[in-house]
């Protein structure tokens, strides 16, 4: 089913085809705003449902993250934080942790196979599983370290933002679930609205540095969080205060591959040319001469005995 | 060689052991490579090919159609590391025959200077060689370098076995130096591959295990009159002069000159 919905595929991994751009649809977002988090886990509960993922039970890590991390079968996962602010008191900082949605995505640009990422005109990033190969290059490339490489059939897998809702007008089983509206879905430009309201009653709360991320290091990302400390985002579980693909997987995936071939080739044709300027460096008769002369006659000079024997030796 | 009389001539066992003369038409056959080493170089010939092509394939998205070379991108996934650890192998014996007769000396300084004339078949001028010349040595230390670096970075990035050893900054800088180790390697190979094609009577050296007195005189000729003839004026004070350029005698098949 990979290419069920391909006319809506504006980027596709270790491709460089002109996509189809017949479309162009509206950019979707979901925007978690961290403020009106009770940490019910009810976003990881319609995930599971919805995606029909199981992870098998663990042991307690002595928090209320649970699972412990994200995996092949968590794509979405609460991350608690017990902060002490300045002020001396305890902030519970819960963040629902999962794939971004980068713009600019890492995942795709690090991707060897074509067509195992894809991003869709709406801004969701997928993984196409049946073209993925396993070489889990998309961890290394995320800036957020999502994806998960199950090592049952080495494929990689993440959060898909619930594709297959929203290819039908649905929200994310997540947002569909979240009994605060916690997490909300739409367009990405009414969410952009929706934060700043959120963010201006945060202000007015004493909350002074409350604020969008949105991180324009990758682009801006599709699923983006109000934070009350947008100024330190690292509280939340270390998110990333400046996201960007990092600088050695784009030398990487730009310089290299450009330079590399290009050197490849180079020495190849230059090779040729080489032979067809100068030609072949080869050996004449006269140097056969010499060395023949250089074994019989100069080395030992009372051989004696093999004269007169014609027949050549056989060895 | 205008008039010849064979009966003026030693027979193989009279000359040189590593020397032959094979047809009697004023020309010398003289051992370069015994079986073992010809053997170990084209296994490492062919798992440096199958690295390239799979690795190419991983590496642009022009070159993915080389997978299919694999069963596929899973396949060449899961191949790429594993040919791997045998080239490793295959090239440290390489390396272990080889290593004694590459030790960079003042011979390669003065040929380096004589490159601009090399290239043009020029060899007037041109000091006298042992068994490689400084370019030979090069790809040898050249190799060397990048496939150890590309072992160790190889390793880190083989997610299936050693994932959960090494953070994934770390891995980014392997796959980094895995890949541009790799380029430069099969740059050299490319060299490497076009020298065999450009002077002539090299392929033999490694096909036959022999090459021509002709062709070691205008390459190798310190290496002809040292080792292939065994001077003893020559050879005086040479370390490892009983056989040095075979390190590990293999299986010749020659009688041995008494």
């Amino acid at each position: 089913m990979a290419d069920y919905q391909s006319l809506d595929i504006i980027r596709r991994s270790a491709s460089t085809e002109q996509p189809p751009r017949v479309r162009g649809g509206q950019e979707v977002a979901k925007l978690i705003d961290v403020s009106r988090c009770i940490g019910c886990k009810a976003c990881q509960a319609a995930c599971m449902e919805w995606n029909d993922l199981r992870q098998p039970v663990q042991t307690c890590q002595g928090n209320y993250t649970n699972p412990e991390d994200l995996s092949p079968s968590v794509w979405t996962l609460m991350r608690f934080t017990e902060y002490e602010n300045p002020d001396g008191n305890l902030e519970w900082l819960i963040r629902k942790d999962g794939c971004m949605h980068c713009s600019d995505p890492g995942c795709l640009k690090a991707c060897p196979s074509p067509g195992a990422i894809v991003q869709y005109e709406n801004g969701i990033v997928d993984f196409i599983s049946e073209n993925c190969i396993g070489c889990t290059y998309c961890v290394k490339g995320c800036p957020f370290n999502i994806p998960r490489i199950n090592p049952v059939d080495r494929k990689v897998y993440k959060c898909t933002l619930c594709v297959d809702r929203v290819a039908v007008g649905q929200a994310p089983a997540c947002a569909k679930a979240c009994p605060t509206a916690c997490i909300m879905f739409g367009t990405k430009a009414d969410m952009i609205v929706q934060a700043e309201s959120r963010i201006a009653d945060l202000n007015s709360r004493g909350f002074d540095k409350a604020g969008l991320y949105n991180p324009p290091g990758v682009g801006g990302t599709h699923v983006m969080y109000v934070l009350h400390h947008a100024d330190n985002p690292r509280l939340y579980a270390n998110l990333p205060q400046n996201p960007r693909i990092s600088p050695i997987v784009a030398l990487w995936k730009g310089g290299f591959k450009v330079v590399g071939l290009a050197g490849l080739a180079l020495a190849a044709v230059g090779s040729f040319f080489h032979y067809v300027a100068a030609g072949p460096d080869e050996t004449d008769s006269n140097d056969e001469t010499v060395a023949f002369d250089m074994a019989h006659f100069e080395d030992d000079r009372n051989a004696s005995e093999g004269r007169g024997n014609d027949v050549r030796p056989s060895h | 060689m205008s008039v010849l009389h064979t009966d003026e001539l030693k027979r193989d066992e009279q000359i040189p052991r590593h020397v032959h003369d094979a047809d009697r038409k004023g020309r010398v056959y003289v051992d370069r490579y015994n079986t073992t080493q010809r053997i170990n170089h084209w296994i490492t010939a062919a798992l440096f090919t199958l690295l390239t092509l799979s690795g190419l394939s991983l590496f642009h998205p022009s070159l993915f159609f080389l997978s299919n070379l694999f069963g596929g991108g899973q396949d060449t996934r899961a191949y790429h590391p594993w040919f791997g650890v045998f080239l490793i192998v295959s090239f440290a014996m390489l390396f272990v025959r080889f290593v004694k007769l590459n030790v960079p000396n003042r011979d390669d300084v003065r040929w380096m200077r004589k490159l601009g004339n090399i290239v043009q078949n020029k060899h007037a001028g041109l000091p006298e060689l042992g068994k490689y010349n400084a370019g030979q040595k090069m790809v040898f230390w050249g190799q060397s370098a990048l496939i150890s670096v590309m072992f160790v970075s190889g390793i880190v990035i083989w997610d299936q076995y050693f994932g959960k050893y090494t953070s994934i900054d770390i891995k980014r800088y392997a796959l980094a130096a895995h890949s541009m180790a790799a380029l430069i390697a099969i740059l050299i190979i490319i060299v490497h591959i076009y020298a065999g094609i450009w002077i002539k009577g090299t392929t033999r050296a490694m096909i036959r295990g022999s090459v021509t007195g002709g062709w070691a005189y205008r390459h190798h000729r310190k290496w002809l009159r040292k080792v292939a003839l065994g001077r003893e004026e020559a050879r005086a004070g040479e370390p490892g002069a009983n056989d040095p350029h075979s390190p590990m005698p293999g299986p010749v098949s020659h009688g041995p000159a008494e």
